[in-house]
C-alpha cells in the first residue's frame, strides 16, 4: 500500500505541477500556489500555433504509420516465413541507425535531405521518422508472424489455398492483434519524435514536441505545460489500447527471429 | 482410391541425408504406417508426398500421375498435423468448411457435407459447431475436427503426422480404434507417421520401418513383430535384450556360454530376444529340447502391474525377462524357445 502511494507520488507529482502551471496566470516566488488562476493560457493556446502543430504532427504520424505498415507487413512476413538469404544482415541494417548516437545520425541525414531538397519539408520529416519507425515495426512484426505456427498455414495450403489466400485468411487475421500493437507503437513514436523533427523540419514543419520545446525555451511555462499535457493524452489512450492487444507470445518470439 | 508410389526419392539438408533413395508402394485403400525413431526421415517422406518438401531426386506418383513437381495445393492430399493446426480464429464449422469454400462448392452443399463429416468423426453435439471455436474443445475433439477438415474435401490420400502423440494415453487408445474404423469405412489410402511401435502395429495394414533415411523392413504388423529381419528392427519393436556373440563350428558363444546354432550367420553376431519370450527355471531343473538355455544371476525384480520385470546379470551385461511371478534373487536359468532367438551378422546391425 505504502509502495503504491509512493509510486503514485513519483508518477503524478511532477505531472500535477504541469496541471497547476497550465492554469496559472500569476505565480511568483515564494508563493506555494499561483496567486491567480484562469483559462487565459488555455484559450490563448487553443487559438494559436499549437493547434497547427498538433494538426501537422498528427498528419505526419498517420502518414508515417501507414507507410511503415505497407512496407513492414509484407517484409516481416517474408522474414518470418521464408529462408531468404542474408536475413541477419537485413535485420541488422534496420537496427544500424539505432546503434549510433542519434544526434550525429540525424545531423548527417539533415544535410543529406537538404541536398535532395527535402529539408524543412513534410516528406523530409516523414522520412526521418521512418528511420526509427521501421526498426520498431520490422522487429516486432517479424516476431508477431513467427508466433503464428507455420503448420496453420500449411493446413490451408494443403487444402488448396494459394500462398496469398493462406496469408489473408490465416496469417493476417491471427497476426492482427500484434500488428495493431506494433502500429500503435509506431504512431506514438512518430507523434513524440523530437530530435529528427527539430533538425530536419525547423522552422517550417512544426509538431507538438518541437512546439513545446520552443515555448519552454521562451520561458512561457504555461504554454509549455499545456502542450506537454496535450502530448500525453494520445500516449495514454493508445497505451491503454496497446495493453489489450499485446500478447506475451510476441515478446517471447523476439530472440528467435 | 489411389495407390501412392515413391521411387528412389532422395533429400539432403546440408550434410544430413534425410532420405537416401526410398522406394515404396502405398497400397490403395490401405493404411500404411511409417515407423521409426526421430530423425529417421519418416516425416520428411510424408511431407515430400504432401508436396511441402521438394525432393532432390526420384519420383512420386499417385496412380499413373506423376506429382513430383506439383505444388502442395494441386496434389489433392489432406494432412492431419500433430498439433491439430486448427485455425483458432474460425469456428469449428468454418474450419471444416474451408477446403470446400476454396473449391467454390455451393453453400447448401457445404453445410450438408460439413455436418455429415462431423457426424462421421463423432464430434458429439452438432448443435453448436457454428458458434464454438476449436479452443473450446478438448484435445481429442480438436483432432477429430482436424480429421473432419481433411476428410471433407475427399482427398486422394490422407496423410497423418503423429496425429495422436499430443493426446493423453486413454484418449489416444480410443481414437486409435476410431481412426482404424473410419479409414476402413471411407476406404481412403492413408499414410500414418509415428514413432510409437504399438500404435503402428495396432493401426496399420502395412508397417514400414525406417532408420537413417532408409527403409529397413516392410511387412504386415505380424511379420514386422515376429520376424524382424535386422537387429535394428528387432530392437525397435518391443522390449528386447541384445547380446554380443560369436559363431564358430556350429556353436554360438554368448556371454561366455556356448549354445547350439545351425543358422547361416558366421563370425561376430548380435543376439536378440524379447523379455516376454524368456522363461525362468532353477539351474538344477533338467534341460528341455528345442530350447536355448543361459545361466545367470537374478539381481532385481520390478513390479510393473501386468507382470514383473526381472533383471538378470550375465557375464557381459544385464538382460530383462518378464514373468507374472515374483522370484527370489540368486542363480537362475533362462530358457528360450530356439525360434525366438534372433541372430544377426555384424554388417546388418
Amino acid at each position: 500500500m505504502a509502495g503504491t502511494v509512493l509510486a503514485a507520488v513519483i508518477i503524478f507529482g511532477p505531472l500535477s505541477s504541469l496541471v497547476i502551471w497550465s492554469f496559472a496566470e500569476k505565480w511568483y516566488w515564494p508563493h506555494l500556489f499561483p496567486q491567480q488562476v484562469g483559462l487565459f493560457y488555455w484559450s490563448k493556446v487553443l487559438q494559436g500555433d499549437m493547434l497547427r502543430a498538433l494538426q501537422s504532427g498528427f498528419l505526419i504520424a498517420v502518414v508515417v504509420t501507414v507507410l511503415t505498415l505497407l512496407i513492414t507487413v509484407p517484409l516481416a512476413y517474408l522474414l518470418a516465413r521464408t529462408p531468404i538469404p542474408f536475413k541477419p544482415v537485413i535485420l541488422m541494417i534496420f537496427l544500424l541507425p539505432q546503434a549510433f548516437p542519434q544526434l550525429p545520425v540525424f545531423v548527417n541525414s539533415t544535410t543529406l535531405l537538404y541536398r535532395i531538397n527535402q529539408g524543412g519539408k513534410f516528406w523530409g520529416v516523414v522520412l526521418i521518422h521512418m528511420v526509427g519507425a521501421l526498426v520498431f515495426a520490422v522487429w516486432t512484426m517479424t516476431a508477431v508472424f513467427k508466433s503464428v505456427p507455420e503448420s496453420l498455414e500449411e493446413a490451408a495450403i494443403n487444402l488448396g489455398a494459394s500462398r496469398l489466400k493462406s496469408f489473408f485468411s490465416v496469417a493476417l487475421p491471427l497476426a492482427t492483434p500484434g500488428i495493431i500493437a506494433s502500429t500503435l507503437l509506431v504512431f506514438l513514436y512518430s507523434l513524440d519524435e523530437f530530435t529528427g523533427t527539430l533538425l530536419v523540419g525547423s522552422p517550417f514543419i512544426l509538431t507538438l514536441p518541437v512546439y513545446m520545446y520552443r515555448t519552454s525555451v521562451g520561458y512561457e511555462l504555461q504554454v509549455a505545460s499545456i502542450s506537454a499535457l496535450m502530448l500525453m493524452v494520445p500516449g495514454i489512450v493508445l497505451l491503454i489500447l496497446l495493453e489489450r492487444y499485446m500478447k506475451s507470445e510476441y515478446l517471447s518470439m523476439f530472440g528467435r527471429i | 482410391m489411389v495407390e501412392v508410389r515413391v521411387e528412389n526419392v532422395r533429400k539432403t539438408y546440408g550434410r544430413v541425408e534425410a532420405l537416401r533413395g526410398v522406394s515404396l508402394n502405398f497400397r490403395s485403400g490401405a493404411l500404411t504406417a511409417i515407423l521409426g525413431p526421430s530423425g529417421c526421415g519418416k516425416t520428411t517422406l510424408l511431407r515430400s508426398i504432401a508436396g511441402f518438401i521438394e525432393v532432390d531426386a526420384g519420383r512420386i506418383l499417385f496412380d499413373a500421375e506423376e506429382v513430383t513437381g506439383l505444388p502442395p495445393q494441386r496434389r489433392g492430399t489432406a494432412m492431419v498435423f500433430q498439433n491439430y493446426a486448427l485455425w483458432p480464429h474460425m469456428t469449428v464449422f468454418e474450419n471444416v468448411a474451408y477446403g470446400l469454400r476454396l473449391q467454390k462448392v455451393p453453400a447448401a452443399e457445404i453445410r450438408r457435407r460439413v455436418l455429415k463429416v462431423l457426424e462421421l468423426v463423432e464430434i458429439g453435439s452438432l448443435a453448436d459447431v457454428e458458434s464454438r471455436k476449436p479452443s473450446a474443445l478438448s484435445g481429442g475433439q480438436q483432432q477429430r475436427v482436424a480429421l473432419a477438415r481433411a476428410l471433407v474435401v475427399e482427398p486422394k490420400v490422407l496423410l497423418m503426422d503423429e496425429p495422436l502423440s499430443n493426446l493423453d494415453a486413454k484418449v489416444r487408445q480410443r481414437l486409435r480404434v476410431e481412426l482404424r474404423r473410419l479409414q476402413k469405412q471411407v476406404g481412403i489410402t492413408a499414410i500414418y507417421v509415428t514413432h510409437d511401435q504399438e500404435e503402428a502395429l495396432a493401426l496399420a495394414d502395412t508397417v514400414v520401418l525406417m532408420d537413417q533415411g532408409m527403409i529397413v523392413q516392410v511387412g504386415t504388423p505380424q511379420e514386422i513383430y515376429l520376424k524382424p529381419t535386422t537387429a535394428f528392427a528387432a530392437e525397435f519393436l518391443g522390449v528386447s535384450n541384445q547380446l554380443e556373440g560369436e559363431v564358430t563350428d556350429g556353436k554360438l558363444v554368448v556371454a561366455g556360454q556356448s549354445i547350439p546354432y545351425t543358422g547361416p550367420v558366421r563370425g561376430k553376431v548380435t543376439v536378440i530376444f524379447r523379455a516376454s519370450d524368456v522363461q525362468m527355471e532353477e539351474p538344477s531343473a533338467p534341460p528341455r529340447g528345442g530350447t536355448v538355455a543361459l545361466t545367470g544371476v537374478l539381481e532385481e525384480s520390478l513390479f510393473l502391474g501386468a507382470h514383473y520385470r526381472h533383471y538378470i546379470r550375465l557375464a557381459d551385461g544385464m538382460v530383462m525377462a518378464d514373468s507374472p511371478d515374483l522370484r527370489r534373487p540368486g542363480p537362475i536359468r533362462l530358457v528360450l524357445p530356439a525360434d525366438k532367438v534372433q541372430v544377426y551378422g555384424e554388417q546388418e546391425t
